[in-house]
């Protein structure tokens, strides 16, 4: 093992902590921060900053070190924060973020971004630091300015020394005493030594020996021994570590045992110095490691829950981390189990007598705890929509300023479960929409004065469950879309549209592409690129926009979600003797099409008259090819469909009934199918294919196309030939 | 035995290669064992339309599902049957699992490198390409196939072209 083993670890810390961070920053108050908060602001950075060093990721490293820093002050009340402070720390933040990927990605971080947020942040430093207290500004180094702007380079370190020296006056947070002994227990040497480098940034080392079992580090700090353990859980686990004040300095050698009984434990579990007590016993062996693990000399990656220091604050972490692919290789069985569950229940119905009361029984429960079983494994795959939600506060902030407007966002429902896949996939759309409404939807302060609403326009996210469906709203309470201004507009756009169309119609309109409203293009939005690629997204999730405005009073845009993309609420139908699935959110209604209401158009396209309209007929059989179907129209049955807007009539031989279904992939070891989205596994173990309905209607229009030209040209859909004679 | 054939023994055993031996009518084909995930019986297979005829359709292996198709129609035998005796080999081929129904599996041979010749340049419907030689084994001639090229040859039509 080295030490790139842990990377991940720190990378997928590093986002947690940076993902709080902006939490914290959002919700700080500036004119009254919360000091517990600026806290966890700058444990966050600093957490980052220690692993970042230790993995030598040079550059966040720099980064993090001004940042905290800045922070440093900013808790000690030595700065006062203002919001465009706080609108800097948030652009550092995503820096931050950057570089975390540019590392993870292997690349390095770009150079001319990192310069100038260095640059930032030391402007910020010089001007800011001591306004908050005039008594503690003083005193303040600056050598912020010069060392910095440089990239890389190992001349950074030395003033990381200087700097937090400022708050020993401040006291804060930090320890009392600047001088300590950091007893590392059972680390192997080449850690001990990015330790000790590790330990050099925080403050200066004096001196450190040692052996594997107890290797002692005295250093000059002051640093808080928080933040110490805070850093060095990225490599070792927290009861490797101890940290004492030195009793005296001559004696760092042979500690001796100072008044505080309490961790008495620990120290005499570990044998190494009986008579050292740590003073301090800032680290909770909360779970007792055994003799040989402290003999490994390489550590194994920190516990999680204990390495955050998060957790210190108070939040156990009681989440563990696992891949996604294991939590799909259980959804899989527990498919098959099942499948293998209702198979041995057919065969169990057909038993009889009375000796079989006990396997039926037994059949029951099984199947009961099957089903429970199916429920809590998909449930794992479901995150709560806050981590959608809680990354609107900042783009609204941002947008809102930008465009001079002043929101209030709210948010409902933050604790809706979704499907972790669509929870990704839904971030971007709704960002977008999001942005239109702040754009487009709410008007600025003074014309919403002038409207009789109030200054500050309402913003609300909202998901709720709604059947196997989540519904995700963006309701503002803007001016509304304009009627007319979108026919206008599409005329001009040389769409085909009327005066006479709904408003649902109207409305939709702003998904076409290349449409936008907006007089400029900000660079907010405008371009009338992204609408319908919103729209094509969540399509593609399986979901559904729809739009609501009234004038005035302001817009509602709704986006329908299944619940998960890896079970689907399906219709079985029977076509001859095959077995498909159709997806129960596209079904309408079915019907037997009378003759009356057949109507054939030219060539052998035909259409089916529901109520007022004419829909066309896609043949199942002769799109798929099933030559044992039904082929006399009155006697099949038309299923209405919708798919991607537009309806047409699917002719099926029978309908079976509605089910779950898992739904699986047929790309993982084949390739796309035209006319099918997917496939799935029936309860009798074999294979049914769930049907794409507008690939489907493609595929009977090709099929009519090639059939037409067929005797001219046979080379076109050569494959098929041979099966649509016998089905023609 | 002495040690010197011994040690010649263990170098050429080093270059051996095992090799599941199945048949095709009457012909015998084998391919590299390594390959060969599992062997089942041909049942429960969904047809899948508009594609060509050699593909079968798909299969529940376990929850996961897998593409048959059947060699015999792909070499163009003229007996094509199922029946009991029907066997599919499932392999493992650059990270697919497919299906190739053959007519029987016979059994697993060991050749060593002089053992294989080179396949001759011949056949329309089994393209050279596809095969990694011919394996003698005394009045018996085995079609070595290189499951990887042929299952994911453009011909096959089992993996998406990048174009499309």
């Amino acid at each position: 093992m080295d030490i790139t083993d842990f990377y991940e670890t720190f990378f997928e810390e590093a986002e947690e902590l940076l993902a709080d961070m902006e939490r914290h920053l959002l919700e700080l108050d500036v004119d009254d921060p919360d000091s517990e908060q600026l806290n966890a602001i700058f444990r966050a950075a600093h957490s980052i900053k220690g692993g970042a060093g230790t993995f030598g990721f040079d550059v966040l490293q720099k980064t993090t070190h001004l940042f905290e820093n800045l922070l440093d002050h900013a808790r000690n009340g030595e700065m006062a924060l203002r919001r465009d402070i706080v609108d800097t720390f948030l652009e550092t933040k995503d820096m931050l973020n950057d570089q975390l990927d540019a590392y993870r990605n292997g690349d390095e971080p770009d150079q001319e971004a990192f310069e100038r947020i260095c640059k930032t942040l030391q402007q910020v430093a010089l001007e800011e630091i001591g306004k908050g207290l005039e008594a503690a500004g003083g005193d303040m180094p600056q050598p912020d300015g010069g060392a910095k702007s440089e990239p890389p380079s190992q001349s950074a370190e030395p003033e990381a020394d200087a700097e937090p020296s400022s708050d020993s006056a401040a006291g804060a947070g930090a320890a009392n005493d600047g001088c300590r002994v950091v007893a590392l227990l059972g680390v192997g040497e080449k850690d001990r030594e990015l330790l000790v480098e590790e330990l050099g940034q925080l403050g200066e080392v004096v001196e450190h020996h040692g052996d594997e079992k107890r290797y002692e580090v005295v250093m000059e700090s002051t640093v808080s021994d928080d933040d110490i353990e805070a850093v060095m859980c990225f490599i070792i686990d927290a009861d490797q570590l101890e940290i004492r004040a030195p009793v005296e300095r001559a004696d760092q050698g042979e500690p001796s045992a100072t008044a505080d009984a309490a961790s008495d434990e620990e120290t005499a579990a570990q044998e190494a110095k009986p008579s050292a007590a740590p003073e301090k016993a800032a680290v909770a062996s909360d779970k007792p490691k055994s003799a040989e693990s402290k003999g490994n000399d390489k550590p194994k990656p920190a516990d999680k829950s204990k390495a955050q220091p998060k957790a210190k604050a108070g939040s156990e972490s009681t989440s563990i981390r696992v891949s996604v692919d294991k939590v799909d290789q259980i959804i899989n069985l527990v498919g098959e189990l099942i499948i293998t569950q209702s198979m041995l229940d057919q065969t169990v119905s057909e038993l009889e007598g009375p000796a079989n009361g006990n396997l039926v029984n037994g059949m029951s429960l099984l199947q009961r705890n099957a089903r429970d079983l199916q429920e809590s494994v998909m449930s794992i795959r479901m995150i709560p929509m806050d981590f959608v939600f809680s990354r609107f506060p900042r783009v609204v902030r941002e947008t809102a300023g930008k465009l001079g407007k002043e929101i209030e966002l709210v948010t409902e429902g933050a604790a809706t479960e979704l499907d972790k896949s669509l929870t990704e996939r839904i971030i971007d759309p709704l960002t977008h929409l999001v942005r239109n409404s702040l754009d487009h939807g709410i008007e600025p302060p003074d014309a919403r004065e002038a409207a009789g609403k109030p200054r500050t326009g309402k913003l609300t996210l909202s998901a709720k469950h709604q059947g196997g469906n989540i519904i995700i709203e963006v309701i503002d309470d803007g001016a509304g879309l304009n009627r007319e201004k979108l026919l206008d507009k599409a005329r001009e756009s040389g769409l085909n549209v009327s005066d006479t169309m709904s408003d649902d119609d109207v409305w939709q309109l702003i998904f076409a592409p290349g449409f936008s409203t907006a007089k400029e293009v900000t660079d907010v939005s405008g371009r009338g690129v992204g609408m319908d690629v919103v729209k094509r997204n969540i399509q593609g999730m399986g979901g559904s926009v729809q739009i609501t405005s009234k004038p005035g009073e302001g817009t509602t845009i709704r986006i329908v979600l299944p619940l998960t993309l890896a079970i689907l609420d399906g219709m079985s139908i029977k076509v001859g003797s095959e077995m498909f699935i159709l997806p129960l959110s596209a079904v309408l209604e079915s019907l037997q099409p009378a003759k009356e209401d057949i109507y054939a158009m030219a060539g052998d396209d035909v259409v089916l008259k529901v109520r007022d309209e004419y829909l066309p007929v896609v043949a199942v059989h002769e799109a798929l090819d099933v030559a044992d179907a039904r082929t006399e129209l009155t006697e099949t049955i038309a299923v209405i469909v919708q798919g991607e807007g537009r309806r047409y009539a699917l002719l099926v031989d029978d309908l079976v009934g509605q089910q779950q279904v898992v739904v699986k992939n047929l790309e993982t070891n084949y390739r796309k199918v035209p006319g099918v989205s997917a496939a799935t596994i029936l309860g009798d173990g074999s294979v049914a294919l769930i049907l794409d309905i507008t690939g489907l209607h493609r595929l009977s229009r090709q099929k009519k196309e090639a059939r037409r030209h067929k005797p001219a040209d046979r080379s076109l859909e050569s494959v098929t030939d041979n099966e649509m004679e016998t089905s023609s | 035995m002495n040690q010197t054939t011994d040690v010649a023994l263990a170098a050429a055993e080093a270059q051996n290669s095992e090799f599941l031996v199945f048949s095709l009518g009457d012909e015998e084909y084998a391919i590299d064992i390594l390959k060969v995930q599992e062997i089942r019986g041909y049942e429960n297979v969904t047809r899948i339309a508009n594609t060509p005829e050699f593909i079968k359709g798909v299969t529940n292996l376990r929850g996961v599902i897998v593409p048959i198709v059947d060699l015999r129609i792909k070499f163009n035998l003229e007996k094509v049957e199922y029946g009991g005796q029907t066997v599919v080999i499932v392999v493992n081929v650059e990270d697919r699992i497919v299906g190739i129904v053959v007519d029987g599996v016979s059994d697993v041979m060991t050749l060593s490198p002089d053992q294989i010749k080179p396949a001759p340049e011949f056949g329309v419907t089994l393209s050279s390409d596809f095969l990694s030689g011919l394996g003698s084994l005394e009045d018996r001639m085995l079609v070595i196939v290189d499951i990887d090229k042929l299952l994911t040859s453009d011909e096959m039509a089992l993996v998406e072209k990048v174009a499309e």
